[in-house]
């Protein structure tokens, strides 16, 4: 079976400060790493790897210096890394990126074999739209399941997954058929620690680089910049609220806290009670 | 506990900026282990020994090594954390490709080494034992011998053991009682008992391969009649898995100050089969090859307990809030400042420090050196490499463990009260560095083995790979303005090392016991004025970066803080050295 992981090169946001004056990332000297979110889906790919058979293909779009990132991809087990690197994609909105990753895994199902599940991470804690992965599954026409706590079974002799699926008030256990687009939840596993002869193997892996057109792009217009329709209006920090918390000492029976926290209320809003009344009275 | 985090900054300083690791990848051999290839195995060692190793040393340490009838038992977690470590492939990285090993260079090994010690010093014993058992098998063992057991070695399902100490001799070996009988097949029957041996017995391992010194009776007497032999614990059958079980057992494990985790055991040896590896009464001869590699491993020891210790103590300088800096308060808004507002503070984490990033450079130069003396195509580079590496093991070996135990009780000191007690780690680390003084060569004798055997050897040859650098780096770069603090303090413990150098040659050749007495000083004086030498190259480096750059700043002052408040202790030594052994030898023995 053959698996592909998009993952996404992000500033290791533990690392991170934000421009005082332009409220910008300021991304200089900053570490990257593999949004962590991702790695999940990496693991479980891996996973479904092992046991079943087949390849696990790495793919990313950046700039060069995210080949860093599906070396590490290597390292911690994927077979092949695939980075999408071209000028035109600078700037890209998820819409665009979905676009280009979309024309990519193409290329990748045509060149290394007919692709099963395309794992990708849930969000990006840079971006968090979580847009990326519904797009790529509305453009490519997979079935689509987000928020996955589990894959129970992979069946590559009729063609499904059977998979746990964190919802609203509980979690739905889901059959679909291949191919299919998945969206790990963190924690559903332990991602694996790399080996050593896979670090050695990751660090001399020739990584496939293809262009716009590499990846079959005829239409640039629809990356980058110019096919991203989402403008950033402005950037702010919110400022920090006026009223601040205050602290209410227990008393000694629950009722006694209550009847302190009652009285503090009626300190700080001495109205309110009247505006209770005032507003029970419409009903 | 004290969060390890690996020096990865540092140990990359050491190798590339420091050491010129590039250099290496041009011999043959080396040519695919570049720098991308050696940052990514750095990377996930550090992390193996962040996330895998450290977790249990504070653990293992509490609850220690478990002995019953005959099996030993390693503490909770170690079997686990032993399956990552072998599954994750990190038994075989210094080892032959032929044999399933990665052939990575010994330098970016030493590295890992380091921090394998620092997050547990008793877990790295087993591979570590390991690895010393491999490379004399390696070295000597017979064709068949090496094809029946260093794949399974290299790949970590068995591992090793080096057997040499007995009750009644552990620096003597030539007192050896334990014996080997020649048998009709061409194999041998051990029958003896050996002690302290690390690694002995344990749970990690389906079987567990003994080399062992013995003698063959009628053979030479003392240590030229020592022979090296191989004895499994279980005889590897037709299939090349363990079966019979041999006659070597555990009789007891020690209960030791330090290093709780590695078994130290008690080996009773019954008429054990075993294998000649190499030729009869050449086994002293084996067995030094991997006393040295050994040694240096040691001496990694010692630095890797001072980093844990240093990040330890750093963690805790920068977060206790007691009493106010002598100059006013610097930290209004706190209860009390930060114990690392005292100069006093100060000059303990930097003396860790110093020594510490000295020491890895040094470390560094010397596993180029390794590295060179196994892959380079001319033989008069592998000589000279060769000579450096046998006059610097006993520095490495003594130096670097006494500062190991010298900075480890530093770090306690910091933490105070909160260091002393168990709690908070840091009383470990000075436990387990003080076996490293002993071990594998007291230091005293690293002391005589400087000045009796290497010193004088071949007319000097061996010195000269220290002197003659440490004199052209003075000469090209004494008249330098900017490195004038640097260079100028070398220059000044360098030539008290040369005229110390000139004054135990003379005066042992009249009477032996000036060297035995100045042995230990004049080792401390050698490792001081060669850290320096690290120090004034390393400010060099660092230097044209230092305003750019906060890491190569803080170089550039510790390179300072090593010329003006540690190097300064030549002098004293010099002193020492130069009193002779007079007041210690004319001593009464009736009066002690």
């Amino acid at each position: 079976m053959h698996f592909v992981v998009c993952i996404k090169q992000v500033p290791d946001s533990a690392q991170i400060r934000v421009h005082p004056v332009t409220n910008t990332i300021m991304r200089q000297g900053v570490p990257t790493i593999i949004n962590p979110y991702d790695l999940f889906s990496l693991e479980e790919a891996l996973r479904w790897r092992d046991k079943v058979g087949g390849e696990v293909t790495v793919l990313t779009m950046g700039p060069p210096m995210a080949a860093d990132s599906l070396r590490k991809a290597l390292t911690i087990g994927a077979d092949r890394a695939v980075l999408l690197t071209d000028r035109f994609f600078a700037g890209s909105d998820t819409l665009a990126t979905s676009f280009a990753l979309s024309a990519a895994l193409q290329k990748i199902s045509d060149t290394f074999g007919k692709i099963d599940i395309v794992f990708c991470g849930k969000q990006t804690i840079d971006g968090d739209t979580a847009q990326v992965g519904p797009g790529i599954a509305k453009r490519l026409n997979l079935e689509q399941i987000t928020y996955v706590s589990a894959v129970n079974e992979v069946n590559g002799d009729n063609g499904t997954v059977t998979l746990e699926r964190r919802s609203e008030g509980g979690v739905q256990v889901l059959k679909t058929n291949l191919p299919a687009m998945i969206t790990m939840l963190e924690g559903s596993n332990t991602v694996r620690r790399g080996r050593i002869d896979d670090a050695l193997r990751a660090a001399r892996a020739q990584i496939v680089t293809w262009s716009a057109k590499d990846a079959g792009i005829e239409d640039v217009t629809k990356c980058g910049l110019r096919g991203s329709p989402t403008v950033v209006k402005k950037v702010f920090a919110p400022t920090p609220r006026a009223e601040k918390a205050a602290l209410v000492e227990l008393g000694e029976t629950p009722r006694d806290s209550a009847e302190a926290l009652i009285e503090a209320i009626f300190a700080k809003t001495p109205k309110i009670e009247d505006d209770l009344v005032k507003l029970a009275s419409g009903f | 506990m004290p969060a390890y985090k690996a020096p990865l900054r540092d140990m990359r300083y050491a190798l590339y900026d420091v050491m010129g690791y590039d250099d290496l990848t041009k011999l043959p051999g080396y040519e695919d282990f570049d720098r991308d290839t050696v940052d990514a195995v750095l990377e996930e060692a550090a992390k193996l020994c962040e996330e895998v190793l450290a977790p249990l040393n504070s653990s293992g340490d509490a609850e220690g090594c478990h002995y019953e009838n005959g099996v030993v038992r390693t503490p909770k977690g170690f079997k686990e954390a032993y399956d990552t470590f072998r599954d994750g492939g990190w038994t075989s990285l210094a080892c032959a490709p032929q044999y399933g090993g990665q052939g990575m260079p010994v330098s970016v090994n030493a590295l890992v080494e380091e921090m394998i010690c620092s997050s547990n010093l008793s877990f790295g014993m087993y591979p570590g034992l390991s690895h010393g058992a491999y490379k004399a098998l390696h070295a000597f063992g017979s064709k068949d011998l090496q094809d029946a057991y260093l794949p399974k070695m290299v790949d970590g399902t068995w591992s090793g053991t080096m057997c040499m100490t007995e009750p009644h001799c552990g620096t003597d070996l030539g007192q050896m009682r334990t014996k080997a009988v020649p048998q009709e097949d061409g194999s041998f029957r051990l029958t003896g008992t050996k002690i302290f041996i690390s690694a002995g017995e344990h749970d990690l391992t389906e079987n567990i391969v003994h080399l062992v010194l013995a003698k063959i009776p009628g053979g030479p007497k003392g240590t030229k009649g020592v022979s090296l032999f191989l004895v499994p614990k279980f005889l590897p059958d037709a299939q090349g898995r363990p079966g019979e079980r041999n006659g070597v057992r555990c009789g007891s494990i020690e209960h030791k100050m330090g290093i709780k985790a590695s078994s130290t055991c008690v080996m009773n040896f019954d008429d054990a089969k075993g294998f000649l590896v190499g030729e009869e009464h050449k086994g002293m001869k084996a067995m030094f090859t991997m006393m040295n590699t050994a040694r240096l491993g040691v001496g990694v020891q010692g630095l890797g307990l001072a980093e844990a210790s240093y990040q330890g103590a750093v963690a805790y300088a920068k977060d206790r809030l007691q009493g106010r800096a002598l100059s006013g308060a610097k930290f209004l808004e706190k209860a009390a400042d930060p114990i690392i507002v005292h100069p006093d503070v100060r000059r303990m984490l930097l003396t860790q420090r110093a020594y510490i990033e000295g020491c890895r450079a040094l470390g560094m130069w010397t596993a180029k050196s390794i590295d060179t003396y196994r892959m380079h195509p001319d033989p008069a580079e592998r000589t000279k490499a060769d000579d450096f590496v046998a006059v610097i093991t006993p520095v490495i070996k003594a130096f670097f463990t006494d500062m190991g135990f010298e900075a480890t009780n530093i770090g306690v000191q910091v933490f105070g009260g909160h260091g002393y007690i168990r709690d908070n780690g840091m009383e470990q680390f000075v436990r387990d560095a003080r076996i490293t003084q002993i071990y594998e060569g007291a230091n005293g004798i690293q002391g005589l083995d400087l000045i009796g055997r290497k010193m004088a050897a071949h007319a000097g040859r061996y010195l000269r790979t220290v002197f003659h650098p440490i004199s052209e780096y003075v000469e090209a770069n004494k008249a330098k303005p900017e490195l004038a603090d640097f260079v100028g303090p070398l220059q000044k413990a360098f030539g008290r090392l040369q005229q110390a150098t000139m004054h135990v040659a003379r005066a042992s050749m009249a009477r032996p016991d000036e060297a035995g007495a100045a042995s230990t000083d004049y080792l401390r004086l050698f490792a001081l004025t060669v850290l320096a030498f690290m120090w004034a190259r390393m400010a060099e480096i660092s230097l044209p970066h230092a305003d750019s750059d906060p890491f190569h700043k803080a170089k550039v002052m510790t390179a300072r803080f090593y010329m003006e408040r540690l190097l300064p202790q030549t002098g004293a030594l010099f002193s020492t050295i130069s009193a002779g052994s007079k007041t210690m030898m004319a001593f009464e023995e009736a009066a002690f």
